[in-house]
């Protein structure tokens, strides 16, 4: 028996990250205050925010780390907490301690654990994703090395090569640009856009609005509520992130930029301008 | 054989076999598990633990029961409040450990205090009595050993994202309230079992030296672990023979003889090492000296402005 369908729904629940009302508190401090969005496969949506506004909040929240006090997030139409293996989470790099005696193949075969269940160990086969996932990011040449001895911006390739190896269907990255060199960055923006490429899911927590406006699809914005959510093209405007930001986001480059929408990637034939602005804004993007 | 006397004479006790048995177990299993404890910064807690299982012990003494399941169940009560207290950001962890522990501790000597043979008996505890041993001692001892060492190999990759990253553990779903407490209750069993040998004031160095040692020596977890164990055998060992043969205390020499193997590594470790560190970079600086002239001397044949 097959039920026919009069109007297919506007979204199909089953192929998007749905957050739903979603509230977080500290005690009885509300961080993080009714966020709704819709994510379908294959988009990127930035997070951004000023600091303490809760994207890392909303990062956590969504794998279940913060106490949720209301609201839902489901995944392709289960809960969030029956999909845990299938996403996958870049923390910041000053919650690990990089000291502790494992190696860049060690923390890569991390991303494997979810695989493999408990008491099972890795075997050749997670070594091989392993492997592929650390030359995608230009790290196999390091397979061997203790994590401490890597700069910051390899660190950070590890974790995304952990993240990768875990094969999620969404991957949550938070703050990956936090002061790493310009190859690091090229690398997790190409990682990026072959996430969407595949179909996969990212949010992408940054305080950096350049790359998220060239990174991202949608914005979620926030401070300590969800002040939009919505295309680049209805949220990247400067009355939105001054709504955001608390105060005008000065967005210099020309006289006139104040009134006008900042130019992205989807605006083809504005390279100039493109890369005048991002100059402009003071924040570093090769 | 020379010497050899030196080795056997002492085996000829039963006392001595027993208590030979008795610190190589104890060596292996704190090690082992140190790892964690070093690794994790949980010596403190290990101090703690230690302290707070005395009662257990007096308790158990007193009425007549095995001392192993008094130190065991208050061992395991305390991981449990320590793992609570932990969850709530607001108490600062170390002063509200610190108070439980101190609080316990006084609790086991006022209990012991009641004892005919108080100070006897009082040294015994605090400071380990391993050639009293008994034979029930050793088989309870290899037991805890082995499901210690058991669930450290069987978790290892669980144990190790937790001590790691344990927000990504946590992202993975990973229990990590439950593999925290699982982790100090091994502890607690090791400090359990190594009460025996070194006592309750010394145990926690058998927890944090060896494993200390280890870590100035390998970037690897697993070798780190299988070193520390081996570093803990080997103190255990010696110790037991030197304090034979010079009369003195085992526990005590047992531990003394971890603490030399740390400071002789710590200066000398190959890549870590305080001296190794320091030749290496007066033989760097050297090193860029000579390069310097070489580069300095084609200058010397540059024609000089006449």
């Amino acid at each position: 028996m097959t039920i026919q369908q009069t109007a297919p729904p506007p979204i199909d629940h089953e192929d998007c990250l749905v957050i739903r009302d979603l509230t977080v508190a500290y005690g009885r401090k509300v961080v993080l205050n009714g966020v709704q969005a819709d994510i379908r496969k294959g988009q990127v949506v930035g997070i951004v925010g000023p600091n303490g506004g809760g994207k890392s909040t909303l990062l956590k929240a969504i794998l279940g780390m913060a106490p949720v006090i209301s609201g839902t997030v489901m995944l392709f139409g289960k809960p969030i907490d029956k999909m845990r293996s299938r996403v996958a989470y870049v923390p910041q790099r000053e919650v690990v301690d990089w000291d502790f005696p494992v190696t860049v193949m060690d923390v890569t075969l991390m991303g494997r654990y979810p695989k493999a269940s408990w008491i099972r160990r890795t075997n050749a086969h997670d070594r091989d994703v392993a492997r592929d996932m650390l030359s995608k990011v230009d790290m196999l040449d390091y397979a061997n090395t203790q994590i401490g001895q890597l700069s910051g911006g390899q660190q950070q390739r590890v974790f995304i090569a952990r993240a990768l190896a875990q094969e999620a269907d969404v991957l949550l990255l938070d703050e990956p640009m936090n002061g790493i060199d310009a190859t690091t960055q090229e690398i997790i923006m190409g990682v990026i856009e072959e996430q969407r490429i595949a179909g996969k899911i990212v949010l992408l927590a940054t305080h950096d609005l350049v790359s998220a406006s060239c990174a991202c699809d949608c914005l979620c914005c926030v401070n300590e509520r969800m002040v939009s959510y919505g295309p680049l093209a209805e949220t990247y405007t400067p009355a939105n992130l001054a709504e955001t930001y608390g105060g005008p986001v000065i967005m210099l480059g020309r006289a006139d930029a104040s009134d006008e929408l900042p130019h992205t990637h989807h605006h083809p034939g504005e390279h100039a301008h493109h890369t005048h602005e991002h100059e402009n804004l003071g924040i570093e993007h090769k | 054989m020379p010497g050899l006397h030196y080795i056997t004479d002492p085996m000829q006790y039963e006392f001595m076999r027993r208590a030979l048995i008795e610190v190589i177990l104890m060596g292996a299993v704190t090690g082992a598990i140190g790892t964690y404890v070093v690794l994790r910064g949980l010596s403190f807690i290990g101090d703690a633990l230690s302290h707070a299982i005395f009662p257990g012990v007096v308790i158990a003494f007193l009425i007549g029961a095995g001392i192993f399941w008094g130190a065991l169940l208050f061992g395991i009560l305390t991981s449990a409040s320590i793992a609570v207290v932990a969850t709530n950001r607001r108490v600062k962890e170390d002063s509200a450990i610190g108070v439980l522990f101190a609080g316990s501790f006084a609790l086991g000597i006022v209990l012991i205090s009641s004892s005919r043979n108080f100070t006897r008996d009082l040294a015994s505890f605090l400071f380990g009595n391993v050639l009293g041993v008994t034979n029930n001692d050793i088989v309870l001892s290899a037991i805890a050993g082995v499901i210690v060492i058991v669930i450290v190999v069987l978790l290892y990759k669980e144990l190790l994202i937790t001590s790691f990253d344990r927000a990504a553990a946590q992202a993975m779903g990973l229990p990590v309230f439950w593999l925290d407490l699982l982790l100090l209750i091994l502890i607690s069993l090791t400090i359990v079992v190594s009460l025996r040998a070194v006592g309750n004031i010394l145990v926690v160095a058998m927890l944090v030296t060896p494993a200390a040692t280890a870590r100035l020596l390998t970037d690897r977890l697993p070798v780190m672990m299988a070193m520390s164990a081996a570093i803990g055998v080997m103190s255990g060992i010696a110790g037991l023979y030197i304090s034979y043969w010079n009369d003195v205390a085992a526990g005590g020499t047992i531990v003394l003889v971890a603490t030399a193997l740390f400071g002789l590594v710590w200066l000398f470790a190959p890549q870590h090492g305080y001296l190794t560190t320091r030749l290496l970079r007066r033989r760097l600086a050297t090193d860029l000296a000579e390069t310097r002239v070489v580069f300095e001397s084609p200058e010397i044949q540059l024609p000089g402005p006449h």
